[in-house]
């Protein structure tokens, strides 16, 4: 099944290449049939779930180099638990909706599409897999898409950003090989469940170095001050689809790497250096606030807000309790959803307007009700309101962290502050005041693939935020193991 | 041991033999191109069927009274060697056929291939030496062989530094024969298992001296300095030969002399020379990314990539002499994975250079608009060259590193931590190229089409490169049995 979600996209990219010219307007047709029926499959396999076991489960395993007698075998293993369930769901969620908001893409359809699909694909394979091996592979494969997706289809300085986005991530990530090798070859398996069980003690390297050899690649995809400064550049100029994959999946890679691969393998380290992480936690979430707050363009907005908003994500994790964890891992789900509604408002707002200064931009609840209501649905989301999914996320990181780290923590809850700071007066500078006439021909969103890709998400964030347990209980079952294995290490 | 063992045992190698004679004597006797180009090709298939007969129906191991060694590790060599030499001439025929001296490019190529076939099969430091002074003097004939003075040029600088060379190669065999007093590699093992300590020094100096003669082959620090003048200046389909047959039949010999003559990791010279080729790896990989990191010239960025890629390789090399059984498989894979790739590469550069009349990188802009097929197996060269998945670049890097990591050697990660921040500076020029390619518009969207024999190999490396980064494994089991044997 698991394997089935990571070759459809492929299977889909295949036939939407293959496509006659003439007929190329139809690989959207391709790409949303095959993101909608991997989320269903996600869907799926999230309700038959069995939340009364820990650990992994729809595993599907074999031998994909045989070598084991020079020492070099890797499996192919996949297999979900708590933690990248959600995650999977989030992946189908944000890719059928990254195809609806491209749905008037007509520069080059074919490829266009065929790239998101394998986009989906190779993230799928970086949440999925359970060997550091395989997990490198697909970490490093998503690179290509993302690079072509912004070089090609982006606007603005679209190549410079595609490169500088190639070169922080495979430069982060170079060190990340170094470490998984270190790793494995200490204790003689790559296989992420075994290392799990029996963490590497004795390596040739110390541990120190190669947990933040394997840190920093995490470090730099999350991305937090000052390893962030690809990000703002990579959203502007790509397509708004590409900046919802970015936003709501890539960035989620770091902190489920984080969760997966550095504590559970690393907790003594962890703990030496959990100062360290929440010292950069609550830096980047003030920083990114304040940054946020003097942004002019409103797509850059959005994106800096993440860098401070995935600063929940460290500080949850920096706390090393199951409650900080957990809160960690909800906050990825939810700032997925979140910021991916925040990029299709901010595109949709651009296509009509075409323009993303926020100086120019003022009124548009007269022209456009249903886009400035929702857009204020995300953005009282993403400050963290009462009865939507970002509250539940940042209260249980708050929780989780207090004790742990006070002063991190309540710099962090500061940024709640700025946080409503900037969406609200942003939201104050775009949809009220006066009528213009600079605006007065636009038109509401009224096409099908708008409103889909709008509601989806809205009930997602409304759902998780009244709801909680459908989220939590899932996660929870994910965290439990992290969390033991990394307080048995205090 | 019959004629006819003896005959087979050398077989890959006389098929080639034998079609450069044909070759000439045709040239001699008809001057029908097609008749030349079709012998070429036939001697190409035949060798390569006779290394295929002798994988599956097996063969005698020695022969020609002990000078050559046929076992799966030769099979291994001859195959990769066979295989590329095959591509050259399929794809050479448009180019060949206004060579004013097509017969003596093909024969040259084939002389050429069969002594690196024997190289790859000398078990005695005389036939050693006898086949590589072959293959290099065809070699440096080649390089020239288009006589415009860049092409000549080429030529004679690769002459000259490769008579430095041999002369530095043959120093370091003068020091192994009058110390074990015996021109056999086995002879040798046998003779450092047991050295007393005290020839440790004589020892070194004549390893030092091996390895700088040999790097010439490898285009491995400090004898590299010939790869990019000598690419930019001769044909591209010469520059695939020297770049690929070449450097395999290089580390071949490297894998021979020192891990079968002066052993890995139990002998009390393994450390030294293990140490000495992490230095080297680490010097030919930054010379060559800093190097490639400003060239413009395709054929030159691809020689500085070349210098930095055998620098991958000799990482390889220092974790044989640490004693990592993943060592000498790792060096093979890597030779097999870069052989299919940089084929693919060389080839698409000998179109573009034969169609557009440009070698610039400039030039390639747009290239996918007018001739994708070449522009899209270019981009999964580069891409595999960079050691991105799914390639067989990234496979061979993996191994290779894993070896050294493997070996428990704290020398060896760091090595592999300056090679995989090596692997990133790589991807800038790399990837540069294919954005190039694929993202910038064409000055003249003309498009142009390859001949049948080109689109046939670029068609092999495609699959290849695709193939063995999906599924390794068969490679990576012929690699594993070819280093067994050279134990």
């Amino acid at each position: 099944m698991l394997t089935l979600f990571l070759l459809l996209p492929v299977a889909g990219a295949l036939i939407a290449i293959a496509l006659p010219a003439a007929r190329e307007a139809e690989a959207k047709v391709i790409a949303l049939a095959f993101t909608g029926l991997n989320l269903t499959l996600a869907v799926v396999m999230y309700a038959v779930f069995d939340r009364g076991i820990e650990g992994y489960q729809f595993v599907e395993r074999f031998e994909w180099i045989q070598g084991a007698s020079a020492g070099f075998s890797v499996q192919y293993v996949v297999g979900v638990d708590g933690l990248s369930a959600p995650l999977i769901v989030l992946l189908g969620l944000l890719s059928m909706v990254s195809v609806l908001v491209s749905w008037k893409i007509d520069v080059k359809p074919k490829q266009y599409f065929a790239w998101l699909l394998i986009l989906e694909s190779a993230v799928a394979g970086v949440f999925l897999s359970l060997d550091l091996i395989q997990f490198f592979l697909f970490w490093e494969l998503e690179l290509l898409p993302m690079f072509f997706l912004i070089s090609q289809w982006g606007s603005g300085r679209r190549v410079y950003s595609a490169t500088k986005f190639l070169i922080y991530t495979l430069a982060g990530s170079a060190l990340m090989l170094v470490g998984f090798l270190v790793i494995g070859f200490g204790a003689k398996t790559f296989d992420i469940e075994a290392l799990t069980k029996t963490p590497p003690q004795e390596t040739i390297v110390p541990l120190a170095i190669v947990f933040w050899a394997i840190m920093l690649a995490f470090l730099v995809k999350l991305p937090v001050f000052p390893l962030h400064t690809w990000l703002p550049d990579a959203h502007t100029d790509a397509p708004t689809a590409v900046s919802v994959m970015l936003a709501g999946v890539l960035l989620k890679m770091g902190g489920y790497g984080i969760l997966r691969i550095v504590l559970p393998l690393m907790p003594n380290e962890a703990h030496d250096f959990s100062k360290i992480l929440a010292t950069i936690a609550g830096f980047s979430v003030i920083w990114g606030a304040v940054i946020t707050l003097r942004q002019t363009d409103l797509k850059r907005l959005v994106a800096y807000s993440s860098v401070s908003h995935m600063g929940y994500v460290l500080l949850g994790v920096s706390a090393l309790g199951p409650v900080g964890l957990s809160g960690a891992a909800l906050q990825m789900f939810t700032h997925g959803c979140i910021t991916g509604l925040l990029f299709v408002m901010v595109g949709m707002i651009y296509d009509r307007t075409h323009t993303r200064e926020i100086a120019k931009l003022r009124g548009l609840m007269h022209h456009m009700p249903l886009i400035g209501t929702v857009f204020i649905v995300a953005g009282l989301a993403s400050l963290g309101l009462p009865a939507m999914s970002g509250f539940v996320a940042e209260l249980t990181v708050f929780l989780g962290s207090i004790q742990a780290h006070p002063a991190a923590t309540m710099a962090a809850v500061f940024g709640v502050v700025l946080s409503a700071g900037y969406i609200l007066w942003t939201v104050e500078r775009i949809l009220h005041g006066p009528k213009t006439h600079d605006f007065h021909d636009l038109t509401d969103a009224k096409q099908w693939w708008e409103i889909t890709a709008m509601t989806v998400l809205v009930v997602a964030i409304i759902g998780v935020g009244i709801w909680p347990a459908v989220l939590t209980d899932t996660v929870r079952l994910g965290i439990e193991p992290i969390a033991k294995i990394v307080e048995a290490a205090s | 041991m019959t004629f006819f063992d003896q005959v087979h045992a050398v077989g890959p190698a006389l098929a080639l033999y034998v079609g450069a004679g044909a070759v000439l004597s045709a040239d001699l006797l008809q001057g029908r191109r097609a008749a030349i180009w079709g012998l070429a090709v036939v001697a190409g298939v035949v060798s390569l069927g006779w290394t295929l007969a002798q994988f599956v129906f097996g063969v005698e191991t020695g022969a020609l009274g002990g000078a050559v060694r046929v076992d799966a590790f030769s099979i291994y060599l001859a195959a990769i060697i066979g295989g590329v030499v095959l591509a050259v001439t399929l794809a050479a025929r448009e180019w060949a056929s206004v060579l004013e001296q097509a017969a003596e490019f093909y024969a040259l190529l084939l002389v050429s291939a069969g002594s690196m076939v024997l190289l790859a099969q000398a078990d005695d430091l005389i036939t050693l030496f006898v086949a590589l002074e072959t293959t290099s003097i065809a070699q440096f004939i080649l390089a020239g062989v288009t006589r415009n003075d860049r092409s000549s040029e080429a030529g004679l600088k690769y002459l000259l530094t490769g008579a430095v060379a041999a002369a530095i190669l043959l120093y370091g065999f003068a020091f192994l024969f009058g110390m074990a007093g015996t021109t056999s590699l086995e002879g040798i093992a046998v003779w450092v298992a047991s050295a007393p300590e005290a020839q440790r020094l004589p020892l070194m100096l004549a390893f030092v001296f091996v390895a700088v003669g040999i790097g010439f082959k490898m285009a491995l620090v400090p004898s590299h300095a010939w790869a990019p003048d000598v690419y930019e200046g001769s044909p591209a389909l010469v520059a695939t030969f020297l770049s690929v047959a070449s450097k395999a039949a290089g580390f071949a010999v490297a894998l021979r002399l020192f891990y079968t003559a002066l052993g890995g990791g139990d002998t009390f010279i393994a450390q030294d020379w293990g140490k000495m080729f992490a230095v080297l790896a680490a010097l030919s990989m930054i010379v060559g990314n800093t190097g490639a990191l400003l060239q413009t010239n395709a054929k030159r960025l691809l020689g500085y990539s070349s210098i930095a890629q055998a620098g991958n390789i000799a990482v390889g090399l220092a974790a044989v002499a640490a004693g990592s059984t993943a060592g000498p498989s790792g060096v093979l894979f890597f030779l097999g994975a870069y052989a299919v790739t940089n084929v693919g590469a060389f080839v698409v550069v000998s179109l573009v250079a034969d169609r557009l009349g440009s070698e610039q990188i400039a030039d390639y802009a747009g290239l996918v608009k007018r001739s994708p097929a070449a522009a899209i197996v270019l981009s999964l060269c580069l891409v595999s060259l960079t050691g991105i998945p799914p390639t067989a670049g990234f496979v061979a890097k993996v191994y290779i590193f894993n070896a050294a990591v493997q070996s428990g050697e704290r020398w060896l990660v760091a090595l592999v931590a300056l090679a995989v921040l090596n692997t990133a500076i790589s991807a800038f020029y790399y990837l540069r190229w294919v954005r190039t390619m694929i993202l910038d518009e064409p000055r003249d969207a003309t498009p142009f089409r390859a001949s049948g024999g080109v689109q046939f190999v670029l068609a092999v490396s495609a699959v290849g490169v695709l193939l063995f980064g999906f599924d390794p494994s068969p490679l990576i089991h012929a690699a594993q049995n070819a280093a067994a044997a050279l134990l």
